[in-house]
């Protein structure tokens, strides 16, 4: 067995905050993570304060052009939402890929993006819609971009004892694609090789807003900008995705481990770079 | 100690457990459920795979408070008395096992699996099943049963 530890289940969130203040409290969510983390003590918490009855955290919902949903939702819900299908498809994509059912049943919007791993699924979907995090503590509230949240391999903003209560992001534009690929060893259960999220917006004939977002080819994810900017204000040749897929290409600092080589991943950036933003371009030109 | 009540396979249980019980050893150990495998402790395998409400999760990787109130079922509660469950059944015929270390896995899975697809297709069952591994066999037989079983339970 593995270290013991107090274990609350607060009924509301105010109560919850409260108990996260304390030293050595960490919160439990849908435990694919931690659980296994405790179970290999990587993680030994004094205290675990779980979620689980916090339902105020967990839904979808759509008004005023804003999606926002609750940490606690998970990646099941994601795929059942009708909502997330018609604003996020490159999210719905990654979602189908992560892990497996079991894990999808259980595992959270929030503990994917807080686990920090730079190989996180869900990541770069939302890194492309531009999603913001809200963060609660006893302390307050406070709403970041997510691309500001990640300061370096499995490092974040968060204080001490904030959690992330919502996920937000306005819906895209009927004229714009959103795209995600998973680059991985084998399809279920297994850990991102090189993950890529693409958005395009296309307005007469040119992409007026372009993201590109890579996962596990960097300490954390992130957006390559220079790609980006070589693609905004511009009608789209396959000339400027190639340089787009160099640029994203050249901005990716991977690592070699037992899962690829860095070779190979900076290879697979540049090859689905320009895969995907050359899919997205066709589906609105 | 906390105290859990819960429904496994239609009848209310009530457990002392510690915090730090995982809902695996609550019902191999205590309920002596044995059905349910334990064999990766690190969430990959799928050989513990049990439904909480429905839902199929990895009960090694669920503290057992956190079932409090819901309705588990395991192995032990597909079939009705000596009448095996159509996806069991499926296993058998279909030689969808050969150690059968992973079987209980394998079959929650599928039945979970089944209940959500109403037209099962071999793909659906091959990305279904990409949280269970079976170190025996191979998946081919595994399929065929899943899809033989999916289809009798909709008779």
């Amino acid at each position: 067995m593995y270290a013991t530890f107090d274990l609350d289940r607060p009924g509301d969130l105010a109560a919850a905050l409260a108990i996260l203040r304390t030293k050595g409290a960490v919160a439990l969510a849908g435990g694919t993570n931690l659980i296994v983390d405790m179970r290999a003590g990587r993680e030994r918490p004094q205290r675990v304060v779980s979620l689980d009855k916090l339902g105020v955290l967990r839904g979808i919902r759509q008004a005023r052009g804003q999606v926002t949903i609750g940490g606690r939702t998970t990646v099941t819900d994601l795929l059942l939402s009708p909502v997330i299908a018609k604003t996020a498809p490159a999210l719905v994509e990654s979602a189908r890929q992560f892990a497996g059912q079991m894990v999808r049943n259980t595992a959270t919007v929030a503990g994917n993006i807080a686990c920090g791993s730079p190989a996180a699924d869900l990541v770069p979907p939302l890194f492309a819609l531009d999603a913001r995090l809200t963060l609660v503590s006893a302390r307050g509230r406070r709403t970041v971009p997510i691309e500001s949240f990640f300061i370096g391999y499995k490092k974040d903003i968060r204080r001490p004892g904030e959690l992330i209560s919502r996920i937000s992001w306005k819906a895209p534009s009927s004229r714009s694609c959103a795209l995600f690929y998973k680059l991985a060893r084998r399809k279920g259960d297994a850990i991102t090789v090189v993950g890529v999220a693409v958005a395009l917006d296309v307005e007469r004939g040119r992409c007026r807003r372009a993201r590109v977002a890579l996962g596990a080819v960097a300490p954390t994810v992130f957006r390559a900008r220079e790609a980006e900017a070589i693609l905004e204000g511009q009608t789209l040749t396959p000339e400027l995705i190639e340089s787009a897929a160099e640029a994203a290409a050249a901005a990716a600092r991977p690592i070699d481990d037992i899962r690829a080589s860095a070779a190979y991943r900076r290879h697979g950036v540049h090859a689905l770079v320009r895969r995907l933003i050359g899919q997205a371009w066709e589906k609105l030109a | 100690m906390p105290t859990v009540n819960l429904t496994v396979n239609g009848k209310a249980v009530s457990a002392n457990v510690e915090a730090r019980t995982l809902l695996v050893n609550l019902l191999r150990e205590q309920l002596g459920l044995t059905g349910t495998h334990v064999g990766c402790d690190t969430s990959q395998c799928g050989a513990c795979v049990v439904h909480v409400d429905g839902k199929s999760v990895k009960a090694c990787t669920l503290l057992a408070v956190q079932a409090n109130g819901s309705k588990v079922t395991t192995i032990e509660g597909l079939a009705s008395g000596d009448k095996l469950h159509p996806m069991q059944e499926a296993f058998r015929e279909h030689h969808g096992l050969q150690c059968g270390f992973c079987t209980p896995g394998m079959v929650m899975s599928a039945v979970c699996l089944a209940q959500n697809h109403p037209n099962l297709t071999e793909k659906d069952v091959r990305e279904g099943l990409e949280g269970n591994l079976c170190r025996c066999t191979g998946y081919h037989n595994i399929v065929q049963a899943v899809l033989a079983g999916a289809q009798a339970m909709r008779r």
